[in-house]
């Protein structure tokens, strides 16, 4: 099996530790994989502010960068759910479709392709999980509060395999944290209060780092943690999960 | 109004100046969200009953010629007279006409978004007839004199206090009285009065059934019982997208509407109107307002089986902390951000873009409408049409071209990364929003792609 890895561009900026976890991590479990180099976004900052439009460029590279894997992985619910809604090519539509359906994000692939039932992983510590949206309603990671349907959380699962890890409850547990891409600076004011509510959530549970599967809740996260002047940090899933403690 | 001529973002940011109240609303309509929830999760075949609704109302929409002319058809045999409006001036103009044919300056009013959205109240204002609204959320705004902030709960940006000082300057009650029974027999008692001597009610319609003819109103108060049996003529206004065919899928949407709404299992009062009694007289008005424009737009036309319940505000974490006044428009939140740029891509270019398009709000409405995606298709509608900010473009195009070239976004990256290392206060200044509330992420000393291309030589 064959993986291309995809590290979202402000991942490959500014949280490198995510993207070594994430490919230690499936080497770890036998999984050859490649990072092709010539990669950087996948457009959604574009898309989801309405100029889909200017997305070409970013579509192609990805086109060319990941056609001929097996699966493509990527450590970030939202860039996925973006590529498996939204990419396309109109010279090759056909070959945009099937790369589209070959993307991954990192916790179902860990569940649903590599049905991994185990991990050699320790992390002595109280965390909790933040549900980022787009992986939570749209890729289906976890059960949603509003619907009614069976519990279950592939992220979840996956921490409890990690030795000595507990994990906290939240008061909301799937509310979202307000970063919505440019939402976070085009609505200021709304989207803080968010992330301070959402913050204030895990603090009061007594979590130690707040997880998830998608690092740009996380860095909102972060950025209000830190100026709280808090203790508390954030952790990609895959840093948790790859962690040896 | 002022409210007008600021967009979401500014008038959300107004709201959120004081956090206490935010954090009231907040948590208010998150407890009426953990109620629906609760509601719900005692129905096993919930999920069934929402894709029922949402085929129905599918149905309702592919044949609306065919339906609203049976419901006409039945309603005029029932006695009803059936008045067509293409827009709100049109409505109110119907309207003021039966109240002058009825000779009458005042009317009572139950609860009508429909009246909201096409300004019933201030038109007919200008025209010498006072209106009071009988529903207790609506006559508190009333009398504060602004539109209501949520569809079914019009005044819950209002705090008890407050309301029990409108209701000492208006009311008469005794200063600082907060006590919401208290304030609520005040209401009915002024209310009883205003029942009584009113010649002419309206009501609106929450649905108006095809095969009978016949219209159901549904309230918690029993208000629009009140003013349509105590008078003489009862004008009923509905939007055309209100109607089902038959009376049995009425049994689906009463059983969604009210759990979805406030968790209750049902209304109070769902009232059945069919034909009027021995001597009054019972008028439909059916407004179209845009309907048949969005009816049109094949990505926005599921918008329009909307039952009006405000669950999808409810549940949205943006209107809950930025207040339903902030969406400027009659139907607030993530619906009212759907259906405003229908009547105005101008005014309401700024709606689409109040969301993070988190998905709750698709999520738990009870006729399945993919408000976030629809959301979504707006934004790009909006910039194709041009009505996006010049350096909003400008940045989206370099951005575009950045990303677009492995190279320029290998050099930028670099850049940026040491920009935020070396020279930090070129990022954390006021003129970035992020830093007011935020620190910046810390710049790590390579990339990825660089930690890559150094330890694994493939
Ligand atoms: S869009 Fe759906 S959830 Fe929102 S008010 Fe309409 S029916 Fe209710």
């Amino acid at each position: 099996m064959r993986v291309g890895l995809f590290v979202p561009c402000y991942v490959d900026q500014f949280y490198p530790g995510a993207a070594i976890a994430t490919l230690q991590l499936l080497e770890k479990l036998g999984v050859d994989v490649v990072y092709p180099k010539n990669q950087t976004c996948c457009g959604q900052p574009m898309a989801n502010s309405g100029y889909e439009h200017l997305t070409g460029g970013c579509n192609k590279l990805f086109i060319e960068n990941f056609q001929g894997y097996d699966y493509i992985v990527s450590p970030s619910g939202s860039c996925v759910l973006h590529i498996r809604e939204h990419l396309h090519d109109d010279k090759q539509p056909e070959l945009a479709k099937q790369v589209a359906h070959q993307v991954w994000e990192l916790t179902s692939f860990l569940t649903d392709v590599l049905k991994v039932e185990s991990l050699p992983s320790r992390f002595p510590h109280k965390v909790g999980v933040h549900q980022s949206c787009h992986g939570q309603r749209g890729l289906h990671l976890s059960s949603m509060t509003e619907l009614v349907a069976p519990d279950f959380s592939k992220p979840g699962s996956l921490l409890n395999m990690v030795k000595d890890l507990e994990l906290v409850e939240l008061d909301r547990k799937d509310e979202c944290c307000g970063f919505g891409g440019t939402f976070c600076v085009v609505e200021e004011a709304v989207s803080s209060k968010m992330g301070k509510d959402r913050v204030a959530d895990h603090l009061k549970q007594g979590a130690e780092y707040i997880t998830g599967a998608d690092m740009s809740c996380l860095m909102h996260m972060e950025g209000i943690l830190k100026r709280q002047g808090s203790n508390v940090k954030v952790l990609h899933i895959a840093e948790i999960l790859n962690s040896e403690g | 109004m002022e409210v007008a001529t600021k967009n979401h973002a500014e008038l959300a940011d107004i709201f959120n100046k004081d956090e206490d109240r935010v954090d009231w609303h907040d948590e208010t309509l998150w407890w009426i969200r953990a109620k629906r929830d609760k509601s719900v999760h005692q129905l096993p075949e919930w999920e069934a009953l929402r894709e029922a609704a949402s085929n129905i109302k599918f149905n309702v929409l592919s044949n609306l010629d065919i339906y609203l002319a049976q419901f006409e058809a039945a309603a005029k045999a029932n006695g009803i007279t059936v008045h067509w409006a293409a827009d709100a001036q049109e409505h109110n103009e119907i309207v003021h006409g039966l109240l002058k044919e009825a000779k009458v300056t005042q009317m009572v009013k139950s609860k009508s978004m429909l009246t909201e959205e096409c300004h019933l109240n201030d038109y007919l204002a200008t025209h010498g007839i006072e209106v009071i609204d009988s529903d207790l959320g609506e006559r508190i705004v009333q009398l504060a004199g602004e539109a209501p902030s949520h569809i079914v709960l019009p005044c819950i940006h209002k705090k008890k206090e407050e309301i029990g000082d409108l209701f000492h300057m208006y009311l008469g009650t005794p200063s600082n009285m907060s006590d919401p029974q208290f304030l609520t027999e005040t209401a009915r008692g002024s209310l009883r009065e205003t029942f009584l001597t009113r010649k002419v009610a309206l009501t609106g319609v929450n649905f108006a059934i095809a095969e009978t003819g016949e219209f159901v109103v549904c309230t918690n108060e029993g208000n629009a019982d009140m003013g349509a049996h105590l008078a003489d003529v009862h004008i009923a206004c509905m939007g055309i997208e209100k109607l089902i065919p038959n009376r049995d899928h009425l049994g689906v949407f009463l059983r969604l509407l009210t759990r979805s709404a406030t968790g209750q299992p049902i209304t109070t009062y769902s009232s059945h109107f069919k034909k009027p009694r021995e001597g009054q007289e019972m008028h439909i008005v059916l407004v179209d307002n845009g309907r048949s424009v969005q009816l049109g737009r094949e990505d926005f036309r599921n918008s329009l089986k909307c039952i009006r319940c405000g669950a999808c505000m409810n549940t949205c974490p943006v209107y809950r902390r930025s207040g339903g006044h902030s969406y400027h428009t009659a139907v607030a939140g993530p619906i009212g951000s759907i259906l405003a740029p229908n009547l105005d891509m101008r005014k309401y270019a700024d709606l689409p873009f109040a969301s993070t398009l988190c998905g709750s709000c698709s999520n738990v409405c009870p006729v399945k409408i993919d408000i976030h995606d629809q959301l979504y298709k707006w934004r790009q509608v909006l910039v194709k049409e041009g009505y996006t900010p010049k350096a909003k473009t400008v940045a989206m195009h370099v951005m575009a071209t950045t990303l677009g070239s492995s190279t320029l976004y290998h050099a930028a990256g670099k850049m940026g990364r040491l920009t935020i290392k070396y020279a930090p206060f070129a990022v954390n200044n006021k003129l970035n929003p992020w830093y007011k509330n935020r620190d910046m992420p810390e710049a790590p000393k390579e990339s990825f792609g660089e930690w890559y291309a150094k330890n694994r030589k493939k």
